[in-house]
């Protein structure tokens, strides 16, 4: 049975792993790799990067860590934030990325999703969705961490982006996200009953129970957490172990 | 002992840098080509894969790889097939209208179907699901029956010998994720990208013909 994903995320600055990471003994608190290969023995499922690296002609960074976690993981993970074009999307999956998330290109230019999706397959291609909820109780399109909206309806920029070659949906509700009480599991379940496509929810996780609602009532097909493993709140295989114990189908 | 030579077959599509490595990590020494004269004096030969069916035939095309690999494979010499690399082997692939593939293994690649007995289903397959393992073979050791493999595929292959698929995974309907037949191996999943036990897969494959 295809089982539930349970991903970390690593926020990345010049290459290395920042927001530290506290659950351990670590050499080097901010080597993408030694994490990347202990979460991997942990048992998670994938990885996320995410390079929040102001300067954007300081690309060699993320392209140097990427080869770098390449060569020593194996399991796969997926390279966000600052890809701009379908060239950035080729170098990242030719130096070694299983998959390369898209943002704001997307929305400034639809038309490169389609360009990967063609030239990479849309296996590969993840677009990443952040969106705030409007009083009428839908959902806004957010960019530039939650503080740019560009007036799309989030479930209706999911079906079309699905519609022209994105292989997958990283969501992320701003209005969850860092608070660790919950993901907003509306949003969820509306994106991931409106398209056909593996969605990945994220923002807000605080307890495995989180995770539990994301994907039962959300209808999420993996489930995205950072700080309550960074700092040890819970081990990825604790987390696995609450999700079994609920029903959900994991890999341990 | 010369070292043995194991072909990573790069024709232009496919994950060459995860497939190389794991063959490194499991100890052997990995030699990128889309040289076809390499198979003659290959000890294995391993053909990933990522993308379109009729991408993949028309850079085989293009490598002047068909002949050699229906020889190659024919002969019943050592050839891993990953994903991709596993969906070009059969006779036909309705990904993207009818293409015709190697026809190694007669069957065609069919897109899996959204509705299930149990529901809606995501489309691609990705993420780990299970193999079960229908017979004993040699690239199974010490991986235990059950064990979770990553997937990421929108088809799957469908075979006319049943009597060739080893491993058998269920998304929807069960398909053929492991097959086997003399020197050949394929499998729908990615090996390179299933931690421990696809380590082990490659290990098995390589040790068998290389060891």
């Amino acid at each position: 049975m295809l089982t539930k994903r349970i991903i970390p995320c690593f926020d990345v600055e010049g290459g290395r792993v920042v927001k530290g990471i506290s659950f351990v003994e670590l050499r080097d608190a901010g080597d993408p790799v030694e994490l990347a290969s202990i979460y991997e023995e942990q048992g998670a499922d994938e990885l996320v990067f995410l390079d929040i690296t102001a300067s954007s002609d300081d690309r060699q960074t993320v392209y140097d860590m990427v080869a770098q976690v390449a060569d020593q993981v194996f399991i796969p993970f997926t390279v966000g934030g600052g890809v701009r074009s379908a060239d950035d999307v080729r170098l990242l999956l030719e130096l070694g990325a299983d998959k390369v998330s898209l943002n704001t290109a997307a929305i400034d230019d639809p038309k490169v999703i389609s360009a990967c999706a063609e030239r990479f397959g849309s296996q590969n291609i993840v677009v990443a969705i952040d969106a705030k909820g409007k009083p009428d109780g839908t959902w806004e399109v957010y960019t530039h961490g939650g503080r740019r909206p560009v007036g799309l309806d989030a479930v209706e920029w999911a079906k079309r982006i699905v519609e022209i070659g994105a292989g997958e949906l990283l969501l992320t509700s701003m209005d969850a996200d860092g608070h660790q009480t919950g993901y907003d599991l509306p949003l969820t379940r509306a994106v991931s009953e409106a398209v056909p496509v593996p969605v990945i929810a994220s923002g807000g996780c605080g307890e495995p129970s989180h995770m539990v609602d994301a994907i039962i009532e959300g209808k999420a097909d993996a489930v995205l957490a950072a700080s309550i493993f960074h700092f040890g709140t819970y081990s990825i295989r604790a987390t696995k172990q609450e999700l079994a114990a609920a029903g959900i189908p994991v890999r341990l | 002992m010369a070292a043995k030579r194991v072909l990573v077959l790069d024709y232009g599509g496919g994950n060459l840098r995860s497939v190389a490595r794991a063959v490194e990590h499991v100890g052997f020494q990995p030699e990128v080509t889309a040289d076809p004269r390499a198979l003659d004096s290959a000890d294995a030969a391993i053909m990933p894969g990522v993308g379109a069916a009729a991408d993949t035939m028309r850079h085989l095309r293009e490598s002047g790889l068909v002949e050699p690999l229906r020889k190659y494979i024919q002969a019943g010499r050592p050839f891993l097939g990953v994903c991709m690399g596993m969906q070009a082997l059969l006779s036909v692939s309705e990904e993207g209208g009818e293409h015709a593939c190697l026809d190694i293994v007669p069957g065609r690649v069919r897109r899996l179907e959204r509705e299930s007995a149990d529901g809606d289903l995501k489309v691609p397959h990705m993420g780990w699901n299970s193999v079960k393992q229908i017979r004993p073979h040699p690239v199974f050791a010490d991986i235990p029956d059950e064990s979770y493999f990553y997937f990421v595929h929108s088809y799957y292959p469908e075979l006319e010998d049943e009597s060739l698929v080893v491993g058998r995974t269920e998304y929807g309907v069960p398909f053929a994720s492991v097959i086997a037949r003399n020197g050949l191996v394929a499998t729908q999943f990615h090996p390179e990208k299933s931690g421990q036990v696809g380590l082990q897969l490659y290990r098995n494959f390589l040790t068998a013909c290389c060891g």
